[in-house]
């Protein structure tokens, strides 16, 4: 199962609500799976600020006084803004690979979940109610936005496990399905220089996107890719800075709806994610195309 | 003896049991439709605010008629034995699963394998249907205005599958007996699926068909039929590759 939402806003009078509209979206499929659920929520990129959102099992102990001395280590200005056992690390966009590199070292326990200029990102072990509820996600603002419902079937449930999965800077993916072939591909990808933090074969799917991007494919032609390289059942969702992507593989067995407004387009693993868009009963609803890339951007 | 339905004048008259799914629970609904007993003066029902609900009216089993204001989510009207089902909206997955009598019409699209293993009784859907429309298809006959989409009529065994637009690939993969009717074009056949003559009977037959699913200004003289060519009844180890 697991159940997939995304949500991409095309008129600027949504933006507010954005948190709000995904949520409700993501909660609406949650007994599509129940072990764990994620949100990535992109905010507007200013272009002098980057975002790297962390995890910690430990938030008392770990966020604490980290703003000060994360600053004092990369020579830059650091704010930290902490959300249950998540954190939003802000710096200037240079110093994200130095930030990455001193959180080892100053906090080993904080995992990391997404850097970029746009996006942050939130998961955790539960239902999407207390995940959403748990981060405030419903009064976030933003651009775009993907969620992810799990029903575990490959890998442990733990935060790590859950999705969205972000492997490259801004970029995140969720996944509906599961790969057959994703230990090859992790081995061929860690021979090129990816790593890795889970056993999850959808942490594959994602560092394959990212992998693809690096060596300078852009996101279409990277999820092109994934029909001849990756195999297994899929429904793909994923964000980028600016842009949001829909693939599902050839035999498209794992659910998939969109609806297209002037306002928004929108993905769910089923229609009633999407019942309560605004002016949905007048949107152009379809089914996403096997083997077939869908891609919007702002 | 069946009750004679309410005429539709009758039903607009107030006459029909409304059921509002914003209001009541789904389980309520499917729990009155399976009390009903023949011979039950309810004859008419609607079913408002659905919203992509999952299993909308399965398993009715009495000759009543049920008009579903909206679109549903998963294996609505499955089973259905008897009653006339009309989604004044699209379907979800699964529509129609095994229907053993009656009639279902979809006035939208529908999804994913809609009619799977149905062994009776006519579906209809006026918009296109998705992947594998009709799978294991056993006595149902499936009449659809739009176009198909992949693996349809996988494995068919029996009954009638129409299609008025286009089919997408491996139509009929390892069809039985089924037969199948297709006025556009057919991405690609499946393994075993080979296109037949149009015989006067079948002629005959499509036209009941594309009467009885009111479909009007089409005739059964621009459709193509399709069906098995018999070689994979019987493990045959010339033919391993088309397995």
């Amino acid at each position: 199962m697991c159940g997939i939402v995304g949500l991409f806003l095309k008129d600027k009078a949504l933006e507010p609500k954005l948190g709000a509209m995904l949520s409700e979206m993501l909660v609406s499929l949650s007994d599509r799976g129940p072990d764990s659920a994620g949100i990535a929520i992109y905010g507007a990129a200013t272009g002098n600020e980057a975002k790297i959102t962390v995890q910690s099992p430990k938030p008392d102990r770990d966020f604490r006084g980290l703003d000060a001395e994360l600053a004092k280590a990369i020579g830059a200005p650091v704010s930290v803004a902490v959300k249950s056992t998540h954190a939003v690390i802000r710096t200037t966009p240079d110093k994200v690979d130095a930030a990455r590199e001193a959180l080892q070292t100053l906090r080993p326990d904080i995992r990391i979940m997404g850097a970029g200029e746009a996006v942050e990102i939130y998961k955790e072990v539960g239902l999407p109610e207390a995940v959403v509820e748990r981060f405030g996600v419903r009064a976030m603002t933003g651009t775009h936005g993907i969620g992810h419902t799990r029903m575990a079937t490959e890998s442990a449930v733990t935060t790590m496990g859950a999705h969205p999965f972000s492997t490259g800077a801004d970029q995140c993916l969720v996944h509906n399905g599961s790969l057959s072939n994703h230990n090859n591909v992790r081995r061929e990808l860690i021979r090129d220089g990816m790593t890795f933090e889970t056993e999850n074969d959808t942490e594959v799917a994602a560092a394959y996107l990212s992998n693809r991007m690096a060596h300078g494919k852009n996101l279409g032609e990277a999820l092109e890719g994934t029909l001849s390289d990756l195999d297994g059942f899929f429904t793909f969702v994923v964000g980028t800075k600016n842009g949001f992507g829909v693939v599902r593989d050839p035999i498209a067995c794992k659910p998939a709806v969109m609806a297209e407004t002037d306002q928004y387009v929108a993905f769910g693993s089923e229609y009633r994610a999407l019942t309560k868009l605004p002016g949905i009963d007048n949107a152009r609803v379809w089914e996403p195309e096997p083997a077939t890339v869908y891609f919007w951007e702002h | 003896m069946p009750a004679t339905p309410m005429s539709k004048a009758e039903r607009e008259q107030g006459h029909a049991r409304v059921f509002d799914l914003s209001q009541h629970s789904l389980r309520e609904l499917n729990q009155a439709l399976h009390q009903l007993t023949p011979g039950s003066n309810e004859t008419a029902w609607e079913v408002l605010n659905p919203k992509g609900s999952h299993s909308v009216a399965v398993g009715v089993d009495q000759p009543v008629s049920i008009d579903v204001r909206g679109s549903v989510g998963y294996y609505c009207a499955g089973m259905n034995d008897g009653a006339t089902i009309t989604v004044h909206g699209s379907a979800g997955p699964g529509v129609g699963e095994n229907m053993m009598s009656g009639s279902i019409v979809i006035k939208g699209d529908a999804s994913q394998y809609a009619g799977a293993t149905g062994r009776g009784g006519l579906l209809v859907i006026e918009g296109n249907a998705s992947s594998r429309c009709g799978i294991s298809m056993k006595g149902i006959d499936i009449v659809v205005h739009g176009n198909i989409g992949h693996m349809s009529a996988f494995m068919a065994q029996s009954g009638n599958l129409v299609v008025l637009g286009d089919a997408g690939d491996a139509l009929g993969d390892s069809i039985y007996e089924a037969r199948l009717f297709v006025r556009g074009k057919v991405e690609s056949l499946g393994a075993d699926c080979i296109a037949k003559e149009m015989r006067p009977e079948h002629i005959e037959l499509l036209q009941g068909l594309l009467d009885k699913a009111g479909v009007t200004g089409v005739k059964a003289s621009e459709f193509k039929r399709y069906g098995s060519a018999r070689k994979l009844y019987n493990f045959n180890i010339d033919n391993a590759d088309a397995y």
